[in-house]
């Protein structure tokens, strides 16, 4: 099935690159292509950004990495954010609260081997080990705006599949209405699972409607800039969905379930007024603690905090919208 | 002037700080997203300065010695500043200088509400801090700085409400306010002096 990458993401005929910047990536081709034969990144990757700590590409991936679409959807005159800033910014409060502690902390995961449960309304369900899960999929390169609930923002360039692909794969039933998501329970590598005075109840967990989950621009990340994903963005396996909050992204999956009934989120739970299920970026609706009309983008500096305007959806209304007409998402927040 | 050299101590060991960190924030050190970072450390600064200025009585109860009282309201003006620095953060970081935001914020929020009122408390101590309106205000001098602890109530309230989803950090500061506040309950505040008095007898005895 060929999946149509929607308009708006799409690049203009002004975003074309001038040819003299054209010539001169030759250059720094030829240059990324030395490091790259050393670091082990895609020659592609290694050469468009920069900074990137190549990490330690698992076999499964590395064997997919040469086949992958790059750059399958792009945002348009946006830079990305450095790969420093992505991967030491980070929420996952299963290595700490503070933005530092997922870098510092997640060391001590242990991704590989890894397996996923599949499990409900599916008519192939098991425990499946992620490289098998990923291997019949071609790799996108999909670079997406992130929202944090926050009010802060990146752009980053994840390598995935989309949900839908997968979800096909195990092939749900009819009853299937809603697509459930945990992430790993493990308090001896997970510091922030040991903390007593945490409002969370573990196992973190996520949802979408089966629609929302089957949408093209929804994808299972098991990489970023051109490499596996750093154990502080979730690895091996987290989900990405570009028009909601960044907290929807859940990280280190490990069980997926579809489901007749809504699910339960993890936030929800803590803050029913404050976080919603559905958890569309939405500039119209406050967060009861602050304004979501405008976002940091990351990385700000002390003369300018790089405050800008937050667009509905995340900027993805042309391709979702659909997904909500006649709801009022004032209350469905 | 009594103490000069603790006095002059203890203005720069707080003075540094916020230089410190906005230096860091010049180099790039405070991460992407450093208005933020340093909107909650001259946040946290202010409680902490408060905390510090209403321990010193207890300590001088406690101990007897009378230099903690003459650093008190140094110590005060320095929670002031801290939380105008707190202020300033918001008003840049935040709201990107829009005051007509600022209006929104003050009447939609109660965490925005409780650390308004808590910054205009400490601001009404801070211009009355000098020798010249306790001379004015006489008797009322020492009423209006017992708004000292309402402003740490608000404070800690302000602090609560923006805790996501650990409060152990917050825990630890609230226990230290009440400790602080125990101590000055009459019967606590009586035996802690008597205490030290009967030390101060026994040094002098001895």
């Amino acid at each position: 099935m060929l999946i149509k990458v929607p308009p708006a993401s799409a690049c203009h005929e002004s975003d074309v690159t001038p040819q003299s910047t054209y010539f001169s990536r030759r250059a720094v081709m030829a240059g990324g292509a030395a490091l790259a034969a050393s670091a082990a990144l895609p020659a592609w990757a290694a050469s468009t950004y920069d900074g990137v700590d190549p990490g330690n590409v698992p076999e499964w991936l590395k064997a997919k990495l040469g086949d992958t679409h790059w750059q399958a959807v792009n945002v348009a005159g946006e830079a990305i954010t450095p790969f420093k800033d992505a991967t030491h910014y980070n929420n996952f409060y299963e290595f700490g609260t503070d933005k530092g502690d997922p870098a510092q902390n997640a060391g001590s995961l242990k991704t590989d081997p890894w397996s996923v449960m599949v499990d409900g309304e599916v008519g192939k369900p098991g425990k499946y080990a992620l490289e098998d899960f990923v291997k019949p999929h071609q790799l996108e390169e999909r670079i997406y705006r992130m929202r944090c609930v926050e009010a802060w923002s990146m752009v980053i360039p994840w390598l995935g599949i989309p949900l839908a692909s997968i979800l096909k794969q195990v092939e749900p039933t009819s009853k299937a209405r809603y697509v459930r998501f945990e992430t790993l329970q493990d308090p001896t590598s997970m510091p922030g699972q040991r903390s007593s005075f945490s409002y969370i109840e573990w196992p973190y967990q996520e949802g979408l409607r089966l629609d929302e989950a089957m949408h093209p621009l929804t994808i299972l990340a098991v990489g970023m800039y051109g490499r596996e994903l750093p154990n502080q963005n979730g690895a091996p396996l987290r989900l990405v969905v570009p028009w909601k909050y960044g907290f929807k992204g859940i990280k280190s999956i490990v069980r997926i379930s579809l489901v007749a009934e809504q699910p339960k989120t993890t936030w929800q739970g803590i803050a029913p007024t404050e976080y919603g299920f559905f958890a569309n970026v939405n500039p119209h609706v406050d967060h009861p603690r602050w304004t979501q009309a405008r976002e940091r983008r990351l990385p700000g500096t002390l003369f300018a905090p790089n405050v800008r305007e937050t667009q509905m959806f995340n900027g993805y209304a042309d391709e979702v919208a659909s997904l909500y007409t006649g709801m009022d998402l004032k209350v469905n927040y | 002037m009594r103490y000069p050299w603790f006095r002059l101590g203890v203005f720069v060991v707080i003075a540094v700080w916020p230089v410190w960190w906005v230096y860091q924030a010049w180099i790039f050190a405070l991460g992407p997203d450093p208005g933020k970072v340093l909107l909650l450390r001259f946040g946290l600064g202010a409680l902490v300065m408060l905390l510090i200025a209403l321990s010193m009585t207890p300590l001088q109860r406690l101990t007897g010695w009378s230099g903690w009282l003459v650093v008190r309201r140094q110590l005060g003006l320095w929670c002031f500043a801290y939380a105008a620095l707190h202020l300033a953060a918001y008003l840049f970081f935040v709201l990107g200088l829009d005051l007509s935001q600022l209006g929104v914020e003050l009447r939609k929020r109660p965490y925005i509400i409780v650390g308004a009122i808590a910054w205009v408390l400490l601001l009404a101590l801070a211009v009355t801090s000098n020798r010249a309106s306790q001379r004015k205000l006489g008797k009322k001098w020492r009423i209006l700085h017992k708004a000292a602890y309402p402003a740490l109530g608000l404070a800690l309230l302000h602090f609560l409400w923006i805790v996501r989803a650990d409060w152990a950090e917050w825990a630890i500061y609230a226990g230290i306010g009440m400790m602080l506040m125990l101590m000055r309950v009459p019967p606590v505040a009586q035996l802690m002096k008597r205490k030290s008095n009967k030390q101060a007898n026994l040094k002098r005895s001895a």
